[in-house]
């Protein structure tokens, strides 16, 4: 049996990869990729720890993660295709219109 | 058997997470993560949750994904998409994170094995005290059902706001539309 921390450090390794993709990219589209990522990350977490405390609770949490998720990408890629309408851009170096 | 199952789609996973990151192009990137999301279920369905692989799938793969791909080709991402000036400290920013939550991990005592005796009664009589699905529903529908309710309302405002924001017009652009 893999014990529970393997899952975890895979789980890890999946999130800071998304920390860096959105860090380092430019493109805002490869940015909510990376968001997807990270979510992903949390859900190996919640269903490996829900079956090693046998509890489903966290296989639940999941599910209202993937909801949010979906939400997140449907506004978000609206807002996206809104963005390019009015700036033609999807650079987020060149979206700066609420920069200080 | 298990263990070589975890290292498969472990190592695709991060494989997969790394290219998604990496490619320069979105379509390749969108391509590697809907590899991912097969490799999740995969790792769902190892951790005894059926019905999350399959949801997985449904809607990640099917739903979330097509509407990335649709959007990628709609703009036609064919310029400059280089990466940030940035790169370098964002990839040590992002090792040392991991190596923090590595170190922690380490430390917080996890257990080995399932602490209940799911495991020790041996997998396929688990399987048989009660459908993962069914146990799910159970849990949904009585423990969490505001949570459930409030999950339908995040859905609604999605949908409105999507149709706001990406319809002509809508927004303060109507004289453009006469």
């Amino acid at each position: 049996m893999v014990p529970l921390s393997y899952y975890m450090i895979l789980s890890a390794i999946v999130f800071a990869t998304g920390v860096v993709g959105v860090l380092i990219r430019r493109n805002i589209i490869m940015l909510l990729l990376s968001i997807e990522l990270m979510l992903n990350a949390t859900n190996i977490n919640f269903v490996a720890f829900s079956y090693y405390l046998d509890n489903v609770a966290g296989q639940v949490f999941v599910f209202f993660v993937l909801t949010v998720a979906a939400a997140e990408v449907a506004v978000g890629l609206a807002i996206i295709i809104a963005l390019y309408r009015d700036k033609a851009t999807v650079n987020v170096a060149e979206l700066n219109l609420m920069k200080w | 058997m298990a263990t070589l199952s975890f290292f498969y789609f472990g190592s695709v996973i991060v494989l997969c997470a790394l290219l998604v990151v990496a490619l320069r192009n979105p379509v390749h990137s969108v391509i590697a993560l809907l590899v991912m999301f097969f490799h999740i279920a995969g790792l769902f369905v190892t951790l005894h949750a059926e019905f999350l692989a399959a949801v997985q799938l449904i809607v990640y793969a099917g739903a979330i994904l097509v509407l990335y791909l649709f959007v990628v080709m709609i703009l036609n991402l064919q310029q400059d998409d280089s990466y940030q000036r940035q790169v370098k400290l964002g990839v040590g920013l992002g090792l040392l994170a991991l190596a923090e939550v590595t170190a922690i991990i380490g430390k917080a005592g996890l257990p080995e094995e399932p602490v209940s005796g799911r495991a020790a009664a041996g997998e396929a009589a688990a399987a048989a005290v009660a459908g993962n699905t069914e146990t799910i529903g159970k849990a949904l529908y009585t423990t969490y059902l505001f949570p459930f309710e409030v999950a339908s309302l995040i859905l609604l405002v999605a949908m409105i706001g999507a149709i706001i924001m990406a319809k002509k017009g809508l927004m303060g652009q109507e004289s453009e539309q006469k």
